[in-house]
């Protein structure tokens, strides 16, 4: 899950993390208003939206008097950037930069810990510098048991700097941050850049945090600042249902249980030819209620024009669930055509349910792909 | 023989009054896995379908000998069950819970690692050595014992392909699902290794998805240590970036973690790469047949 830059910076400031002044706005007035409570010269007026490359798209500027900030907070307000339209923006104090850095933690999928990665390139793309220059990057795994004790933070720190008292004040930074990365199970803690004011102070000038959607549950205060698109609204409406959904814009609608098996039947589909229209994964049991609520989530997308059912009966029998297809249809009541594959134990009787009903009963995986692709046609 | 599971491996089921710890244990035990054991805190002395059920893991190791758990316990508890059962010196920990938070599989497994024991899962199937034992949650039926090691990242997937390569005649030594999280224990390198030390395993299917990087390392891995044939299949060649694909470790990340490099690597390993399950015992028989 993803929050806003003025959310992340909040939880920093909750955790002792220094950020910039900054104040959240939702009009130019409020915006000017803004400039005049921080009481600085030059402020910078940033566009709040859940996506990178603000800066290029016009999102970022900086502004010398309150004419400028109105002027600005006008043309980023209601700009839309990579499909996302600004609805807010955060007028912050720009900092006196003397050098930037990257800081960021999360957790390394490889050695199975988190790690923090750092890199006196700040103010990059990050992805830029680990492609032209990965030498630059630090990468400091945390053993999670251990934690991050002060000598292991002015380890790490001393990555960035060489003076004793940027260190100490690097690693107090570090520690805050690692504390709130565990504490709010996020996914990524980031700051870049983290700038060293010409007052000779560290700063986090942006914040980006992403959370770990399995933990949400422990976290109210995080899920509250939920704001999915309509394209994740859908998907999590999918999820509390009990399902995996994603749209992927074609004219075969797809359900299938387990997340494997779902994804490889949208490959197959391609492979044919076909278009799949979705990612449907609704999960172990395939009772007659589920099935009904996957259908009316796949018709709900206009484009489809053929269902396609694939089913690896393992622990449940193809014949219980033959009979709650069978079951479910009655109350979708719907005249696409559907190609059904049923597979696994007792498919035989199952399929033997299956006969002389309106279905397009397949044997294999890519028969049903190829009877799919072929009535989408 | 077969790799970390066979006849003598004696298991307690963690969450066994649970309704899915219940019917699993059940289901293991008719397979003839040694299901020794069970715990349900609060709930010691009952017995499920004739299986002792204790407060404990260190009770349940105590008295039956226990050398393997399977955990079934909600997410919420998932960690606190694994750190437990690696305590009571359990060796080798399986768990099936889905949803558990990174960080406390990434705490669990470090302390499972800690004490020496192997982690397997969160969010898999489990583990089956056929007409031996199966630790997990699979449909027994569909496999054969035979000589091809299973390493997947997937559930229904791997019964896909097994159920493939059983009707073509290729039995299994071991099939494992090692998890769809983004953090879980013993992985394709791991599970490269024991089938190519293992002197019952010919050959290696492997079913890798979309998300991480764990599949060049195994391409790379395979290049260098395996000298028996592996044939690989690649699941979420159509996914869209930035999107989760059902299991949480199966997304690509800024440019990474795509189908794409993934088959790259594994062909550049001399890993022949089937594009639908059905060409999987093909790819493996012509493989072996080059041998």
């Amino acid at each position: 899950m993803k929050v806003h830059e003025y959310q992340a910076k909040q939880f920093f400031a909750n955790y002792g993390v220094p950020v910039d002044h900054c104040i959240l706005c939702r009009s130019a007035a409020e915006a000017v208003e803004a400039y005049k409570k921080l009481g600085v010269d030059t402020v910078v007026v940033k566009a709040q939206v859940h996506t990178g490359g603000r800066g290029k798209a016009g999102g970022v500027k900086l502004a010398h008097n309150a004419d400028e900030v109105e002027k600005y907070a006008n043309q980023i307000l209601g700009m839309t950037i990579k499909g996302f339209v600004v609805d807010r923006i955060l007028v912050t104090e720009a900092a006196h930069i003397a050098s930037e850095y990257y800081v960021s933690i999360l957790v390394d999928r490889k050695i199975k810990q988190p790690i923090i990665m750092m890199s006196r390139e700040g103010g990059m793309e990050i992805e830029q510098v680990a492609k032209v220059s990965p030498e630059k990057i630090v990468r400091v795994p945390i053993d999670p048991i251990v934690g991050l004790p002060d000598y292991l933070a002015r380890d790490a720190a001393y990555n960035l700097f060489d003076d004793i008292k940027l260190v100490r004040q690097c690693a107090a930074v570090l520690q805050k941050l690692y504390k709130l990365f565990v504490e709010k199970d996020a996914s990524l803690v980031e700051i870049n850049p983290l700038v060293l004011t010409k007052e000779g102070t560290l700063l986090a000038v942006d914040a980006k945090m992403t959370f770990d959607n399995n933990s949400l549950f422990r976290h109210p205060d995080v899920l509250e600042l939920n704001e999915p698109t309509p394209e994740e609204k859908v998907e999590q409406d999918a999820k509390s249902k009990g399902f995996s959904y994603v749209n992927l814009g074609g004219d075969i609608g797809c359900m299938v249980n387990g997340a494997g098996l779902a994804m490889a039947t949208m490959d197959m589909i391609k492979l044919y030819g076909g278009s799949p229209a979705n990612f449907l994964d609704i999960g172990g049991s395939s009772n007659p209620q589920k099935i009904v609520e996957a259908m009316k989530l796949l018709t709900s997308d206009k484009h489809v024009k053929v269902v396609l059912i694939n089913i690896f009966g393992g622990i449940t029998r193809c014949d219980d669930v033959a009979k709650g297809l069978i079951e479910a249809f009655q109350e979708i009541k719907t005249d696409m055509p559907i190609v059904i594959r049923l597979t696994g134990t007792n498919e035989t009787e199952g399929r033997e349910i299956l006969k002389g009903t309106h279905f397009h009963v397949a044997h294999t995986m890519s028969e049903a792909g190829k009877m799919a692709v072929e009535l989408s046609k | 023989m077969s790799v970390l599971i066979n006849k003598d491996t004696r298991v307690i089921v963690q969450g066994i009054t649970g309704r899915d710890g219940s019917f699993h244990a059940a289901k293991m035990k008719e397979y003839g896995t040694q299901v020794v054991g069970g715990t349900s805190p609060g709930k010691g002395g009952q017995n499920v379908d004739g299986i002792p059920v204790f407060n404990t893991v260190k009770e349940a190791v105590e008295a039956t000998g226990a050398n393997t758990s399977i955990i079934f316990v909600p997410a919420p508890f998932a960690k606190d069950a694994m750190m437990e059962a690696a305590d009571a010196g359990v060796k080798l920990i399986v768990c099936i819970t889905e949803g558990i938070p990174v960080m406390d599989a990434v705490v669990a497994h470090q302390f499972i690692r800690m004490k020496g024991a192997n982690l397997i899962g969160p969010n898999c199937p489990g583990l089956i050595s056929p007409d031996l034992s199966m630790v997990g949650i699979m449909p027994t039926n569909i496999f054969k014992k035979g000589h091809t090691g299973i390493i997947s990242r997937s559930g229904t997937l791997t019964y896909e392909v097994v159920q493939n390569l059983t009707s073509a005649g290729i039995g299994q030594s071991t099939a494992i699902g090692v998890g769809g999280d983004p953090v879980v224990g013993l992985y394709f390198e791991d599970m490269l290794q024991l089938f190519q030390d293992d002197p019952d395993t010919d050959s290696i299917v492997i079913i890798g998805e979309i998300g991480g990087d764990a599949e060049e390392r195994a391409a790379e891995f395979i290049k260098e240590k395996v000298s028996k044939p592996v044939v690989a299949f690649i699941d979420g060649r159509e996914a869209p970036p930035g999107k989760q694909m059902g299991h949480a470790g199966a997304i690509i990340t800024t440019g990474a973690g795509t189908a794409a490099e993934k088959i790259a690597a594994f062909k550049a390993a001399g890993v022949p790469v089937a594009m639908e399950t059905c060409e999987i015992p093909v790819l493996l028989k012509e493989k072996m047949n080059q041998k």
